[in-house]
C-alpha cells in the first residue's frame, strides 16, 4: 500500500525566551498514513497534535526527524520553496475557527481562492468550484455571504475550498471543536463522504472520542509522544491506557468495559449505541442460559 | 447587538446600471463628475438634471432611498447656499439690510451650486454605491489599475487588503457586540457620563477587539499560505470581467454628454454660474 505521509523520529521544540524554558512539543514521533485511509490523531490539549499538523503542512520546521509526503522528503536543508508549494498542493488543511480561514465575502469566490492561486484557467476553476460546493452540499449558497452562514456551513465552505484544489490528503485540525452538535455532525458526514466516496486521505485531529472511533486507524498522542496506535477497536479496548493520558473513551466502550470487569463476556470494540445495546443483550441472555 | 450593516448602501437589483461592468462604471463616474464641473449655465444644468433623473429611473431605486442618501450633505449644501446668498455681489439688489446685501445673482448662483452638489451625489451613487457591490468595485479598481503593477505599484496587494477588510467588517462588528455584552455583564457602563467618561468606557472594548483582530489576522495568513497563496504573481481569477456592448455605449454616451455641455457653454451664454 502506498503511503501518503510518512513521519520518522520527528522532534519539535518551541524555543523559550527569558525565563520561559524550551518546550518539547514532539518527541520521537513516527507513523505512516496510507493512501486513501482515514486516520484520527487523538490527544488532549498540549499533547502535540496541532504542532504535528503544522509540521505536516510545512508551516513549521521540525528540530529533527523526517517527513515524507508521497515518498518525497520534505524536511532538511535541501527543501526548496518549490517543494513546499508542491507539497501544499497535495496536502490541505482545514482549521479550527471557520471565520478565520474564509478570505472572500462571497462563498464561491472563497472556494475559488485556492484554485486561483494555482493559476488554473477560469473555466476549470468554475467547474471545480461547482463540483466542490455540490460535494459538501452548499451549492445553493454559492452567492451567499459567509458571515450569514452557520458554523457548520462555514466549515463546509472551507472544506469545499480545500476539495476544489484536488488535494490527495486533507488534515482537519480540530475542525469540529468550535461547532455545535448539529454543525459537528454535518462536518463529520462531509469528512466521511470525502474519504469513502471521493477516496481522499483524511487525517482528523480531534479530542472527541466518538469522532476518532469512526476512523480506520487511531494514533493517540500524549505529552508529545505517540502513546498507542491501532484500529479504534484495538485502541479503545485498553481504556486504562487512555485514562492515564487524561483521555476519555467513547461512552459505549466505557459501559462495555465496566460490564466486562463485572464479569460479563462482552466485546469492547463497539461504538454504535444500537450495536452496543444488542451486544449487552446478547451477553446477558448467554449468561442467563448458563446460569440455568 | 444585532447590526446588519449594508456598507456602501448597495441596493439589490437587476437594472442596466447594476449590470454594467464595474470598470465602465468607474470610468463613467469620473467623466460625469468632470462634466458636472464643466457645466456653466442654466441650459447645461437643465440637461444634466434631466440625464441624472433618467439615471435614477433606469436604476429603479426608490426616491426615498436616494433622498435618504442626500441627508448627510444637507449641511454642506445649506452652508454653500448661505455663503453665496449673502456674499455674492451682482447688479440687481433685492434686499438691503445695511450689513448684508442680497442680490438676485447671489440667489441664482446659490441655487445652481446646490444643484451641482446634489447632482454630484445622486449620479455617483447611481453608478457606484447603490448599484455596485463593494467587492465588484474593488475588483473593477484592481483591473483598471493593473497596468500600474508593471511600474511596481502593488495593485493586487491593495485590492486583496480591501477584499479581506470587507470580508471581516461584519465579523468584527459581531465581535464588538460580544465584547460589549461581556463588559456589560461585568458592570461596564457605556451610556452614562460625560464625553470623557464615555470615551474611556470604550477602551475595554477596543483592546480585546484589537487583540482578537491580530489573532484572526495571523490565523488567516496561515490559512491563506496553506491554500498556496503567494501573492498576485501567477494568479488567475474565476470570474473574468467581460466588457459588453452596453458598457462601451454608456461610456460613449457620457462622453457625448460632456461634449454637448462644452458646446452649450460656448454657444448658449447667459445665466452663467460663478464658482
Amino acid at each position: 500500500m502506498e503511503n501518503t505521509i510518512e513521519v520518522k523520529n520527528l522532534c519539535f521544540t518551541y524555543e523559550g525566551y527569558g525565563d520561559v524554558p524550551d518546550v518539547e512539543a514532539l518527541h520521537d514521533v513516527s507513523f505512516t498514513v496510507e493512501k486513501g485511509s482515514f486516520t484520527a490523531i487523538l490527544g488532549h490539549n498540549g499533547s502535540g497534535k496541532s504542532t504535528l499538523a503544522s509540521v505536516l503542512c510545512m508551516l513549521s520546521e521540525p528540530a529533527s526527524g523526517e517527513v515524507y509526503i508521497n515518498g518525497k522528503l520534505m524536511t532538511g536543508e535541501d527543501v526548496t520553496d518549490e517543494d513546499v508549494f508542491d507539497a501544499r498542493r497535495r496536502v490541505g488543511m482545514v482549521f479550527q475557527n471557520p471565520d478565520n480561514q474564509i478570505v472572500a465575502s462571497v462563498v464561491e469566490e472563497d472556494v475559488a481562492f485556492g484554485c486561483e492561486n494555482l493559476g488554473l484557467p477560469p473555466a476549470e476553476i468554475r467547474r471545480r468550484v461547482d463540483d466542490a460546493l455540490e460535494c459538501v452540499g452548499m451549492r445553493k449558497y454559492a452567492r451567499h455571504s459567509p458571515h450569514k452562514l452557520s458554523g457548520g456551513q462555514k466549515q463546509r465552505v472551507a472544506i469545499a475550498g480545500v476539495i476544489a484544489m484536488k488535494r490527495d490528503c486533507i488534515i482537519f485540525d480540530e475542525s469540529t471543536a468550535m461547532l455545535d452538535p448539529m454543525g459537528r455532525r454535518e462536518v463529520m458526514e462531509t469528512i466521511e463522504y470525502l474519504n469513502k466516496v471521493e477516496g481522499v486521505t483524511v487525517i482528523l485531529i480531534t479530542h472527541y472520542m466518538e469522532e476518532a472511533a469512526r476512523a480506520d486507524r487511531v494514533i493517540v498522542m500524549n505529552g508529545g509522544r505517540v502513546l498507542t496506535t491501532g484500529t479504534p477497536g484495538e485502541v479503545f479496548s485498553e481504556p486504562e491506557l487512555l485514562w492515564d493520558a487524561d483521555l476519555d473513551v467513547p461512552q459505549t466502550t466505557e459501559l462495555l468495559y465496566r460490564m466486562k470487569k463485572a464479569g460479563l463476556d462482552v466485546r469492547l470494540d463497539i461504538f454504535d449505541f444500537e450495536e452496543c445495546a444488542a451486544e449487552i443483550a446478547r451477553a446477558v441472555k448467554k449468561r442467563q442460559s448458563e446460569v440455568k | 447587538m444585532k447590526m446588519d450593516i449594508a456598507f456602501g448602501q448597495y441596493c439589490e437589483g437587476n437594472s442596466i446600471l447594476h449590470r454594467l461592468d464595474p470598470r465602465a462604471k468607474l470610468i463613467i463616474s469620473i467623466i460625469y463628475i468632470v462634466v458636472l464641473f464643466l457645466a456653466k449655465n442654466v441650459f447645461t444644468f437643465a440637461l444634466l438634471t434631466l440625464t441624472t433623473m433618467a439615471l435614477v429611473i433606469l436604476s429603479g431605486i426608490s426616491l426615498r432611498v436616494i433622498a435618504g442618501g442626500l441627508k448627510p450633505i444637507l449641511f454642506i449644501a445649506l452652508f454653500t447656499a448661505i455663503i453665496n446668498i449673502f456674499f455674492f455681489t451682482g447688479d440687481t439688489l433685492l434686499v438691503d439690510l445695511k450689513i448684508v446685501k442680497i442680490y438676485l445673482e447671489g440667489l441664482f448662483n446659490a441655487g445652481l451650486i446646490v444643484l451641482r452638489i446634489v447632482l454630484l451625489i445622486v449620479s455617483t451613487s447611481m453608478f457606484l454605491t447603490y448599484t455596485t457591490t463593494p467587492l465588484a468595485l474593488t475588483d473593477g479598481m484592481e483591473r483598471l489599475l493593473s497596468p500600474l503593477a508593471k511600474i511596481g505599484v502593488p495593485v493586487h496587494d491593495f485590492s486583496m487588503m480591501m477584499t479581506i477588510a470587507l470580508r471581516f467588517i461584519p465579523t468584527l462588528i459581531e465581535e464588538t457586540g460580544k465584547i460589549m455584552n461581556a463588559q456589560k455583564a461585568r458592570g461596564a457602563d457605556f451610556t452614562s457620563g460625560g464625553l470623557i467618561k464615555r470615551a474611556r468606557a470604550i477602551i475595554p472594548i477596543i483592546i480585546p477587539l484589537f487583540v482578537s483582530a491580530f489573532r484572526r489576522a495571523g490565523d488567516l495568513a496561515t490559512a491563506m499560505e496553506c491554500r498556496c497563496y503567494t501573492g498576485g504573481a501567477g494568479r488567475t481569477r474565476m470570474n473574468v470581467l467581460h466588457a459588453k456592448w452596453y458598457d462601451f455605449a454608456f461610456v460613449l454616451a457620457v462622453t457625448a454628454l460632456g461634449a454637448a455641455v462644452v458646446l452649450m457653454n460656448i454657444y448658449l451664454p447667459g445665466y452663467t454660474v460663478t464658482m
